[in-house]
């Protein structure tokens, strides 16, 4: 079959009843391009008001955007639910191949509602969904072998995606991960749990479906544009050669990478994180999603004796980013490469978010020093730099061995409301904070962005530019915020990875968004923009969330050491949030 | 004028990105990867690297010996040329080609045989697939 270049198809599948259909909503996707557009919109559908996130009547949407196989980078899939961490707005981009496939199988959206009695995998295609049953991959220790078993049994090679959650998932860690493509994740917000919940143990979707486009010599005009650009121009460069990591020096310097829950500035030793220093002794392959010849994605090589057995060892690919550098290295005081790497697989495999894991992990580790908590609460003696015992941490915390890893696995503000250390527990509305200790801006982004996630309105990028360019007071910071998270709310509707954020420019993107049959003036793409992003506040706020400002709980911590622009204030980063929350009100032009 | 083939240079620099095949399906005015006559997956996992899998050219190619409508015929200086009109649709060739270098047109109900064209190889930065010319006395 071939699909029309306007998406119109949405998947329901109900897990109580194993049951599915089909919707036709051709309306919905031209007013909203696809992706968060869409997806907020299918949220307030689906979701009843006061669900319960781990009950079978929360939804999970999986939405394509307008340009999805159409163009390169617009290579990423939007997943919406609502979130087990914050109890409000769960929203995570992942991608791989899971865009790719899902449009290949001719939907702009999938929608799984209720829960399944036994653990089940689904097999989708265009032709429908298979409900396979799962019960043998339940509880399986590596994540990994879940996806070589699938793989081994389902779909088409090299057309298909496979969605899977570890045992964080299953055991309801509320900042479990889904991981697709083993090495791209719908990390934050706990979608795994999610699945887990629904006893959903992988999601297949496979397909290879051709797209009509009216103009097809304008469509090779336009995509060999970008392609150029992507491809030859230095906009790329960086996440291409040494990844994301090539942040670490310079942020390392400037004093704004976290390190042992905020209580220091710099690591002993450092420049081993580096991401340079990761590319010469690792670096073993790059590796890309589905139509993005990019290749941010780095992994390397490690190689770990056994120690009983001489001349056996066991080789492991890992693929690391900054943030993980951050929250495993910096955030823990690991400076070595090596254990760092040996620490994500140990979040990769059991399938938790590594930022919200490693935050968790660093507060854990302040509690203890400070005897709040003891031994017979976490079962490790944890220590700043001591890998073997944070590797044993991230195993009970995947297993949810006792309360305290219950505790924990609700977020570290969860559980410094339970223990105390709450001046110290790392979270913004509930989400733990990302590797920027960059000034006020970041902090404003962190507590308002509508996923309390660095790439809502990248406020870290405002705190570094030069004195002359950034805004002068907290208002204007906020203004700044606010403007750059209702665009990329565009971004994340056709949906276009946030690195190819300097390509798709207002008037590149009216270009592709013509070739897939919708016309929009630049004025009606910022006035969408704005809508959704008000429609993600509007649902927050429908789930309890609050910008007021005693509802704004702000780890004192972030006032006591200097960032990148000095010390913060309270009183400014509170001036932001509430001129950031104004601008949500009137949803400003 | 010199012949053309595409080969797989090295397909470890492969990073699986896939810009081939949709190039490919782009050629013919399409989104997606429905039309590729190339194909990249993973071999068993991203982790270990890609295959791609092209019309390698054999020169004695089964994909014809298994055509029963002598719809596949050689083509000089390498590969084969479908002729549409006398392809039926059932996919013998498709057991020929053990390397899996054929896919299947859905829509048109035939296979898909690489023209070498060499379209993909402008989209592919990694310099894994290459449009080469063939020694005219091979």
């Amino acid at each position: 079959m071939i699909n029309d270049a306007l998406l119109s198809k949405i998947l329901v599948i109900n897990l109580s009843k194993w049951e599915y259909h089909t919707l036709e909503r051709p309306e919905l996707f031209r007013e909203r391009l696809g992706g968060a557009g869409v997806a907020i919109r299918l949220l307030d559908e689906f979701c009843p008001e006061g669900a319960d996130p781990l009950g079978p009547e929360n939804p999970i949407i999986l939405s394509v955007g307008a340009v999805t196989s159409l163009f390169p980078l617009a290579s990423k899939c939007v997943a919406m639910f609502k979130s087990p961490l914050t109890g409000n707005l769960g929203e995570s981009h992942g991608g791989g191949r899971t865009p790719f496939a899902i449009r290949s199988a001719g939907y702009g959206a999938i929608v799984i509602t209720g829960a399944a009695s036994h653990p089940v995998y689904l097999s989708i295609t265009k032709d429908g969904v298979a409900f396979r049953d799962a019960r043998a991959l339940w509880g399986t220790a590596r994540s990994d072998t879940v996806a070589r078993i699938i793989r081994s049994k389902d779909g088409t090679p090299g057309a298909r995606t496979i969605l899977r959650i570890g045992r964080a998932g299953e055991n309801l860690v509320r900042f479990a991960n889904v991981t697709s493509e083993t090495y791209r994740h719908f990390g934050r917000m706990g979608l795994g749990a999610v699945f887990g919940s629904k006893k959903l143990k992988a999601v297949l979707v496979s397909g290879d479906e051709l797209i009509s486009v009216s103009d097809q010599k304008k469509y090779r005009e336009v995509y060999d544009t970008l392609y150029e650009q992507v491809t030859k121009s230095s906009l790329m460069q960086k996440y291409h050669e040494i990844g994301t990591p090539v942040n670490v020096k310079s942020l390392s310097a400037m004093g704004s990478l976290p390190v042992k829950n905020l209580t220091e500035q710099r690591l002993d030793n450092s420049d081993n994180l580096s991401g340079e220093e990761f590319a010469r002794l690792f670096l073993s392959r790059r590796v890309a999603c589905s139509h993005c010849p990019v290749s941010c994605i780095h992994i390397g090589q490690i190689r770990i004796p056994y120690p009983n057995d001489p001349y056996f060892f066991k080789t492991i690919p890992v693929s690391y980013d900054y943030e993980l550098i951050y929250s495993l290295g910096f955030m823990l005081g690991v400076s070595d490469p090596q254990d760092v790497l040996m620490l994500i697989d140990s979040i990769e495999q059991t399938g938790l978010d590594a930022m919200s894991a490693g935050v968790c992990a660093a507060w854990a580790t302040e509690a203890m020093q400070n005897g709040i908590i003891g031994p017979q609460e976490t079962g490790v003696n944890l220590k700043f730099g001591d890998t073997p015992q944070y590797l044993q941490f991230f195993e009970l915390l995947a297993g949810q061995s006792n309360q305290f890893y219950r505790d924990i696995g609700k977020g570290a503000e969860y559980a410094a409301s339970q223990y105390g250390g709450t001046q110290y527990a790392l979270s913004f509305g509930k989400n733990e904070m990302p590797g920027y200790h960059t000034g006020p801006a970041t902090y404003i982004g962190y507590i308002c962005g509508a996923r309390h996630s660095h790439l809502d309105n990248a406020g870290y990028s405002i705190d570094q530019k030069p004195v002359e360019k950034s805004p002068g007071t907290p208002e204007e910071i906020a203004e700044e915020l606010y403007h750059e998270e209702a665009y990329r709310q565009i971004l994340s509707s056709l949906v276009v990875c946030f690195f190819a954020r300097g390509l798709y420019s207002r008037e590149v993107i009216r270009e592709v968004l013509s070739i897939s049959g919708i016309d929009m003036t630049i004025e009606e793409l910022d006035i969408l923009g704005r809508d959704i992003l008000y429609e993600k506040y509007l649902f927050k706020l429908r789930e309890g969330f609050s910008l007021e400002p005693d509802k704004v709980q702000i780890p004192s911590r972030i006032f006591e050491l200097s960032s990148g622009k000095g010390m913060i204030r309270e009183e400014e980063v509170r001036r932001g949030v509430a001129r950031y929350k104004s601008l949500l009100e009137e949803k400003s032009p | 004028m010199a012949k053309k083939r595409l080969a797989v240079i090295d397909a470890d620099r492969c990073v699986g990105c896939q810009s081939c095949m949709f190039a490919c399906t782009r050629r013919l005015g399409f989104g997606g990867v429905g039309k590729s006559a190339i194909h990249v997956s993973s071999v068993g996992g991203i982790e270990r690297g890609f295959s791609v899998r092209v019309c390698r050219a054999c020169p004695d190619p089964p994909c014809i010996r298994l055509c029963p409508e002598d719809a596949l015929v050689l083509r000089p200086g390498g590969g084969v040329i479908l002729h549409k009109d006398r392809c039926t649709g059932c996919g013998s060739c498709l057991d020929g080609c053990i390397i899996g270098a054929i896919s299947w047109d859905k829509e048109e109900n035939h296979p898909v045989i690489c023209i070498y064209c060499g379209y993909c190889a402008n989209y592919c930065p990694y310099g894994v697939i290459e449009l080469q010319e063939v020694n005219p006395d091979d």
